[in-house]
């Protein structure tokens, strides 16, 4: 459904996106992850015919975004970033303008303005205008503009943020349910968004696309190590003699000290293993006080930390 | 078709929702009322003056007096107020990010440039037709020429579409109202005034000057001639920016 060949995007001498090549198949969901500026939305730009790719190639239902632009354009619902909306007009106003432009009949338009409104719960705010709305329903109304005329393709640039958590959990609910026919792209910061949307994760970074694959294999690769925060009471160094002498302990740092014998360390474990129990039972054996513990999740930060300082090392090396 | 309609309306919408078209309009009917009262407070001033002389008030004409004058002040007034009409046009859909969804949506080019064009086309008629009052006070006082007032008034329409099509031109060139205003001004007036150089030209390059000048070809309209090589002026003026326009965004979608 979607095709994307060497896709390389330059403005002036910076390099946006570089080389970056993926598919995806009709009906699925994929995730685009990355940092910002790492080049998401100069490809979601591409592919809704907004901006033209400087080489390479991007092809939708097979049209190509710079031959048959227009083909494209009718089969695309598109999300921006920012929510570009016409402030001076009601949402039912301006739902029917984009009908109208995405050359919907007056009937259709009608019945499919009825049917995003209450999909996108924004039907209690249809005579509103769009300007006097706060962001979640702007949001709401974003993403009804780009579901009006029932497109194949919807691509959302992180849709859910500036939601607060109850919006965020329709929104996705609403995404989830979207899938099926229809092929979503959807960029996010979340990690955990992915792994409950997604059927495929992209992670690009400095333009470059570095990872191409399942949330499940992502997760897995992620959790090849464990860190864990604790707050510890007893002799510094016999602490960290004590721990570092676990087979299971890879490292362990010292953050700061938060009482005269209190300290908080930082351990990363050897392998993909949960080694909290063990941690506080040999902790406790030794006669120290565990006063707190905190597994680390891994943040998507951190997913990129190592990501691509894995990249790095392998160029270098 | 469909999809250049709407944005049409959207457009005038636009005008109207927001408090743009009042103002304009409000501040064009009265600095050209203020021009219209002069004008004719001086015509009657001489009218009563050459009433001594018979011979002198039969040289006396309502178009040459009046109404001449007026459109060419009109013209001005035109100049300096269409930039402030036609800036936001694409400036602010680009700055705003609407340009995103509006260019992303299944709309020709054409379909966006003519919108917005005839969109302020009708706004300016708008202004314009507050106008037609003074013709409608002068006949009710005096008999104008009912020819003249056409053609002044068709001179007026005509300049003021180009107007728009070369503000719509720069309007299309980035995202900055002011810079797309003032180059809209600033080559509205060289246009207006190239033929001044004329004189100092040589005679073939004089004569080049006098035909793109915007204010040579007006000069026939508001004296009550409409010539075809006018109207043609006018009408390719408007074309051809209307064309730099359909350049400049299809030019967002070249490989670059």
């Amino acid at each position: 459904m979607i095709e994307v060949q060497n896709l390389t995007k330059q403005y002036g001498e910076t390099t946006a996106i570089s080389d970056v090549t993926f598919q995806a198949e009709q009906g699925e969901i994929l995730g685009f992850l990355g940092p910002n500026g790492a080049g998401k939305t100069t490809t979601m730009r591409i592919l809704t015919c907004f901006l033209p790719p400087t080489s390479g190639r991007a092809r939708i239902a097979g049209f190509d975004v710079l031959e048959d632009s227009l083909e494209v354009r009718k089969r695309v619902g598109y999300l921006p970033e920012n929510v570009p909306l016409y402030h001076d007009l009601s949402v039912v106003g301006y739902l029917d303008f984009v009908g109208k432009l995405k050359g919907m009949s007056k009937q259709t338009r009608m019945r499919r303005i009825g049917e995003v409104s209450e999909e996108c719960g924004t039907d209690d705010v249809a005579e509103r205008t769009i300007g006097k709305l706060s962001k979640g329903y702007r949001q709401r109304v974003g993403l009804a503009q780009a579901l009006l005329n029932d497109p194949e393709v919807l691509i959302l640039d992180e849709p859910t943020i500036g939601l607060d958590p109850k919006q965020i959990l329709e929104i996705r609910q609403l995404i989830r349910s979207l899938a099926g026919r229809r092929t979503i792209i959807l960029s996010t910061h979340i990690l955990p968004e992915v792994s409950l949307l997604c059927q495929r994760v992209i992670i690009i970074n400095k333009g470059k696309l570095i990872i191409d694959d399942t949330p499940e294999n992502l997760k897995y690769r992620l959790r090849s190590t464990m860190s864990l925060d604790i707050l510890i009471r007893g002799p510094k160094e016999a602490i960290i003699s004590h721990l570092q002498s676990l087979p299971e302990v890879e490292s362990v740092a010292h953050k700061d000290t938060a009482a005269e014998d209190t300290h908080n360390l930082r351990i990363d474990s050897a392998e993909n293993r949960d080694i909290r129990e063990l941690i506080s039972r040999s902790v406790v054996e030794k006669g120290f006080g565990l006063m707190g513990m905190t597994a680390i999740e891994m943040s998507l930060e951190d997913v990129f930390v190592q990501l691509v300082t894995e990249e790095d090392t392998i160029r270098n090396g | 078709m469909v999809k250049m309609i709407a944005i049409y309306k959207r457009e005038l919408a636009y005008f109207f929702n927001s408090i743009i078209a009042y103002v304009v309009i409000t501040i064009f009917i009265l600095l050209a009322g203020y021009f219209f009262y002069n004008l004719l407070a001086y015509f009657n001033l001489i009218s009563m003056q050459a009433m001594q002389n018979p011979y002198t008030a039969r040289q006396l004409s309502l178009t040459q007096g009046v109404l001449q004058p007026l459109f060419g002040n009109l013209s001005i007034i035109m100049l300096l107020i269409m930039p402030l009409l036609t800036m936001r046009l694409l400036s602010e859909e680009r700055k705003s990010g609407t340009a995103e969804l509006l260019f992303t949506y299944p709309v020709t080019d054409w379909d966006v440039i003519l919108g917005k064009y005839l969109a302020t086309g009708t706004v300016f008629v708008a202004m314009l037709a507050m106008t037609l009052l003074y013709p409608l006070l002068l006949q009710k006082y005096a008999s104008p020429e009912g020819g003249a007032v056409f053609s002044g008034y068709l001179g007026l329409f005509l300049m003021g579409m180009a107007f728009i099509s070369m503000g719509l031109f720069f309007s299309c060139l980035g995202e900055n109202q002011i810079v797309a205003g003032v180059s809209t001004f600033g080559f509205g007036l060289f246009f207006l005034i190239i033929g001044w150089i004329t004189p100092f030209a040589s005679p073939t390059t004089g004569k080049v000057l006098e035909q793109i000048s915007i204010l040579v070809h007006f000069e026939n309209f508001a004296k009550g001639v409409i010539d075809t090589n006018d109207v043609v002026y006018y009408l390719i003026f408007s074309v051809f920016f209307l064309f730099l326009s359909s350049r400049v965004l299809e030019s967002n979608r070249w490989r670059s």
